[in-house]
């Protein structure tokens, strides 16, 4: 459904990415796992364009474009079929919760203002955020907010919603609220791409499981066997770090 | 105090007042309106990085914060009608207090608008905003906050600066008290009263810019407790 080949991304002399091959099928489930500085959020980040990629292409479904070289209107459709998670949640600070899952929809997508509340009402209810849509940002605590940039990214009803880190910057006890969410998602079927460091999520909610290290794919695997069974060495000693067993 | 000081006081004081309400505050006003607009485009274009129209901005803020605002005043209004371009004193006053504060604005307005999280432009853009609707309905709503208190330094600063008007034949509040103290021989006290006055109207703003900020309070990260209060809830988090 989703998927990028042969993506090269540099900043400077750093070689970032180096050749990456992705993909995500419909409904799938994929955690990109690795070490900081392998490169997992850039892929993100050159997926969603955030980061222009220095080359490689892009398929996804209907849609094929060169990565360094897209229009901004293109960018712009393969953008409106996608949900963004950011790892510091980025809600709109002038906003409420309820404003900020309803501005994609009025604004970019130009549904009428009562369905969009109306929509934006269930998303908040999906997230266990209901009771706060009148509350703005800085109003809530971490996971709350997190929650709610979930609604925001899922209100429109996309194709594919992408994660970076969505629970790195939340203490651990807000974590599992966030997780638990996410979860839900999945089992309903949302095709997910998640970069994250929680490896019990990986190992029980991921399908798949892609392994990173320093702008490669080291190891691509089931999450089961992954965990399970690594192929790499180098996958092997990342678990046993992060794992602390094995 | 002699009686004729008193009574120069208690004449004077309201026909310094009247044109201090019926020019000072208009010129204030208008100019500082039409230079917020100024400021706005120098500080888009050049964030935006437009070709051409940045390299203007850049251009027009150099010369007008680089030259005396008392020469820029008689280069406009002595100056231009040697090229045909003849004004009355009070559209002059207003076009080069507009252009000046326009300049100085336009660097208040930019340091703003960057001082928004790049985060937030980022979620615009994935939500699938334009770049002309992310700026409008997410990064200048949360600029103004930001630029809100070196702005209305700068209004402050307007008010006074309206002063030198006085210099080109524009009859406002200084004028007429230079006016008065001529023909009075009092020029101590007069001045003081035209002191005493702009006193008085930036005495007014300043209490205008508290009330202001605590209105738009909530829409800052510090507000977690006063924008729970505006909910009137004191619900549990």
């Amino acid at each position: 459904m989703l998927e990028v080949k042969n993506v090269y991304k540099s900043f400077g002399n750093n070689h970032v990415l180096k050749g990456i091959d992705f993909k995500v099928d419909k409904g799938e489930v994929v955690a990109v796992l690795g070490p900081s500085g392998s490169g997992k959020t850039t892929l993100l980040r050159c997926i969603s364009f955030l980061e222009r990629a220095d080359s490689g292409t892009i398929d996804f479904d209907e849609f094929h474009y060169d990565m360094a070289d897209i229009s901004k209107k293109e960018i712009h459709t393969l953008r409106m079929q996608m949900g963004f998670v950011f790892q510091n949640f980025n809600l709109f600070a002038n906003k409420t919760a309820l404003a900020n899952v309803m501005e994609g929809l009025v604004t970019a997508r130009h549904v009428p203002k009562a369905e969009a509340q109306k929509r934006a009402h269930e998303m908040l209810t999906k997230v266990g955020m209901e009771d706060r849509a009148d509350y703005y940002p800085a109003q809530l605590s971490g996971g709350q907010q997190q929650r709610v940039a979930i609604a925001r990214a899922i209100a429109s009803g996309p194709r594919v919603v992408l994660f970076d880190e969505p629970t790195s910057a939340l203490d651990p006890e807000l974590t599992g609220e966030v997780l638990a969410v996410m979860r839900n998602l999945a089992e309903e079927g949302t095709t997910m791409v998640v970069v994250t460091h929680e490896m019990k999520f990986a190992e029980n909610v991921a399908n798949r499981v892609v392994f990173m290290e320093g702008g490669n794919i080291v190891e691509e695997n089931t999450a089961k066997e992954f965990f399970r069974n690594p192929q790499k060495e180098r996958a092997r000693q990342f678990l046993q770090k992060t794992i602390g067993e094995a | 105090m002699s009686e004729r000081v008193v009574e120069i006081i208690s004449q004077s004081f309201f026909q310094i007042l009247i044109p201090g309400i019926q020019v000072t505050i208009p010129l204030t006003i208008i100019s500082f309106a039409l230079g917020l607009l100024i400021a706005l485009f120098l500080a888009l274009v050049q964030i935006a990085n437009v070709p051409v129209l940045k390299q203007f901005a850049l251009v027009y803020i150099w010369f007008f914060r680089g030259t005396p605002l008392l020469v820029q005043l008689f280069i406009v209004f002595f100056g231009l009608p040697s090229l045909g371009v003849v004004l009355d004193a009070f559209p002059a006053a207003v076009i080069t207090f507009a252009l000046n504060s326009g300049a100085y604005n336009a660097e208040t307005l930019r340091s703003a608008i960057l001082a928004v999280p790049k985060g937030q432009t980022e979620a615009a853009e994935l939500v699938g905003l334009t770049y002309g609707q992310t700026m409008r309905r997410i990064i200048l709503p949360q600029a103004f906050p930001i630029a809100f208190p070196p702005l209305f330094n700068s209004l402050i600063g307007m008010v006074k600066d309206t002063s030198l008007a006085s210099s080109i034949t524009v009859i406002e509040l200084f004028t007429k008290a230079q006016q008065i103290a001529a023909r009075t021989f009092e020029p101590f006290v007069l001045y003081l009263e035209a002191a005493a006055i702009y006193l008085i109207f930036c005495t007014v703003l300043t209490l205008l810019q508290k009330w202001l900020e605590k209105k738009m309070v909530y829409r800052t990260p510090e507000s977690k407790l006063t924008a729970s209060e505006n909910k009137g809830a004191g619900e549990e988090k």
